[in-house]
């Protein structure tokens, strides 16, 4: 973790993330906002889902936390500093981030995958190895068995434990999740999601998670956003999610209701 | 089996010549790889330049070989009658495969491991070399073994302007309308062209990740 995202958190209010009058366009579309003028806090060490659509900008929203995008106005303040302040390099080595296909790199070891960002901020040889054992223990895979493999010899949830492993590797304090369990099969997502949501508890994270899946949102989350068009339409403790009065809601709901396994 | 008494009588001419051959060869392939790589590396980012270079070097491709290597011979420095205006023929006609292979390489890279890499803050130079360049080696390298196998060809046509080779017996074949000798130069040319496509295509398969 950098010294000055310690510096700060020390000092500051609890807030974590901070998204102050934001809006993002793109240059060519003048008319139509990805993002519309958006205000949320995400407090330290809680699960933020971003729930919505495709193309409602919950993706934006994530990628505007690590500095991948600019806001086109306001700003987007992580650890109390203006994204536009914290040098790219610098913010992103403190943010772990989990994607869906996992985006493992295929020529390295599932040890080297792990140890990368610790590699990056230059930890020595042994701390590195120590650090790749504990994070794969974390995630339920065994150092010995798979150290050495390549990710194309594991299966999707492998792959994607692994990703997990690397996103928390370096210890950053806030980790971005970008539906990372959509591509898995529906007994793997269960299980990762189940493990997942044990982890997040046990290791005092900020989170802010990404998915279009209702179910997974009500499990994993300490607080739920949904998005419409760009703008967040409602936002809620799980157990009041539900009674929302909104038609967004409604139809993310309706999806619940159809689905035989949903009720429990 | 008067063409095999002809090779055996003439073995240590046809070696030398395919020696020769070989140094042409080599040394364009060098220019090319060092001057078609770093180049396809930059482009990546520069796409004005990325359209000329490309637009130049498939210009370079389209003309005929034997009038390419006409067309230098007055031009003060790199012309005139020898190796070295050969060399650079061939160095502008291999340019093509390892320019666009490696821009090809590059690119073409899954989407997920860029913005992996990117969001792990890794800097645009660590991205280069330890992401794109390692995971586009194996196309890379289809370019240059593309590369190769056609400067092989066409530096038979460079003894035209008095470069040596296996091409001058080709020539002399031709002209004295001997079968012998053009095949003492055609035969060894196309087993360097089949030895070395089998090679390259080795070391590309060790280097194909997926």
């Amino acid at each position: 973790m950098s010294i000055e995202m310690k510096a700060k958190s020390t000092i500051e209010q609890s807030n974590s993330i901070e998204f102050s009058g934001v809006v993002y366009r793109i240059n060519d579309i003048p008319g139509r906002s990805i993002v519309c003028s958006t205000n949320l806090t995400v407090s330290r060490g809680e699960t933020l889902i971003l729930l919505g659509r495709s193309g409602s900008g919950k993706t934006t929203l994530l990628r505007l936390i690590n500095r991948m995008l600019l806001p086109t106005s306001g700003q987007v303040l992580v650890e109390g500093l203006p994204t536009t302040e914290w040098g790219p390099i610098r913010l992103r080595r403190g943010i772990g981030y989990v994607i869906q296909e996992a985006g493992l790199f295929p020529h390295f070891t599932v040890a080297e995958n792990v140890g990368l960002v610790p590699e990056l901020e230059k930890w020595d040889r042994a701390r590195i190895a120590a650090r790749v054992e504990e994070m794969l223990r974390l995630v339920g895979l065994d150092p010995a068995e798979f150290s050495k493999r390549h990710p194309r010899e594991l299966s999707g949830g492998q792959r994607q434990r692994v990703g997990v492993a690397r996103a928390l590797a370096a210890d950053p304090p806030i980790l971005l999740m970008d539906e990372p369990f959509g591509a898995l099969d529906p007994v793997t997502r269960a299980e990762l999601q189940r493990e997942f949501g044990d982890l997040a508890r046990r290791l005092n994270k900020t989170i802010v998670f990404v998915t279009h899946d209702l179910r997974e949102a009500l499990l994993l989350a300490s607080r739920i956003v949904l998005l419409e068009a760009g703008c967040i339409v409602a936002t809620a403790a799980p157990r009041d999610f539900l009674r929302i009065d909104h038609p967004e809601v409604k139809a993310f709901t309706a999806c619940l209701d159809l689905d035989p396994g949903a009720s429990s | 089996m008067n063409t095999w008494t002809f090779f055996w009588d003439h073995r240590a001419d046809i070696l030398s010549a395919t020696l020769d051959h070989m140094t042409l060869v080599a040394i364009a392939m060098a220019i090319a790889i060092l001057i078609g790589v770093p180049l396809g590396m930059f482009i990546v980012q520069r796409p004005t330049l990325r359209a000329l270079s490309l637009g130049i070097a498939n210009i370079f491709q389209t003309i005929p070989s034997l009038a390419l290597f006409g067309f230098l011979i007055p031009i003060p420095f790199i012309g005139g009658i020898g190796k070295r205006t050969a060399i650079v023929a061939l160095v502008l006609y291999a340019l093509l495969p390892i320019l666009r292979n490696t821009y090809v390489g590059l690119t073409g890279i899954d989407h997920a491991v860029l913005e992996a890499a990117e969001a792990m803050g890794m800097t645009s130079g660590q991205i280069l070399w330890r992401v794109r360049f390692p995971l586009a080696l194996a196309v890379i390298l289809a370019g240059i073994r593309t590369a190769t196998v056609i400067t092989i060809g066409v530096a038979t046509i460079a003894a035209a302007i008095g470069a040596g080779g296996l091409g001058s017996f080709i020539f002399r074949g031709v002209a004295l309308v001997n079968d012998s000798l053009l095949l003492a130069g055609a035969v060894p040319a196309a087993l360097l062209a089949l030895l070395a496509d089998f090679l390259l295509g080795l070391l590309e398969r060790r280097l194909r990740v997926l």
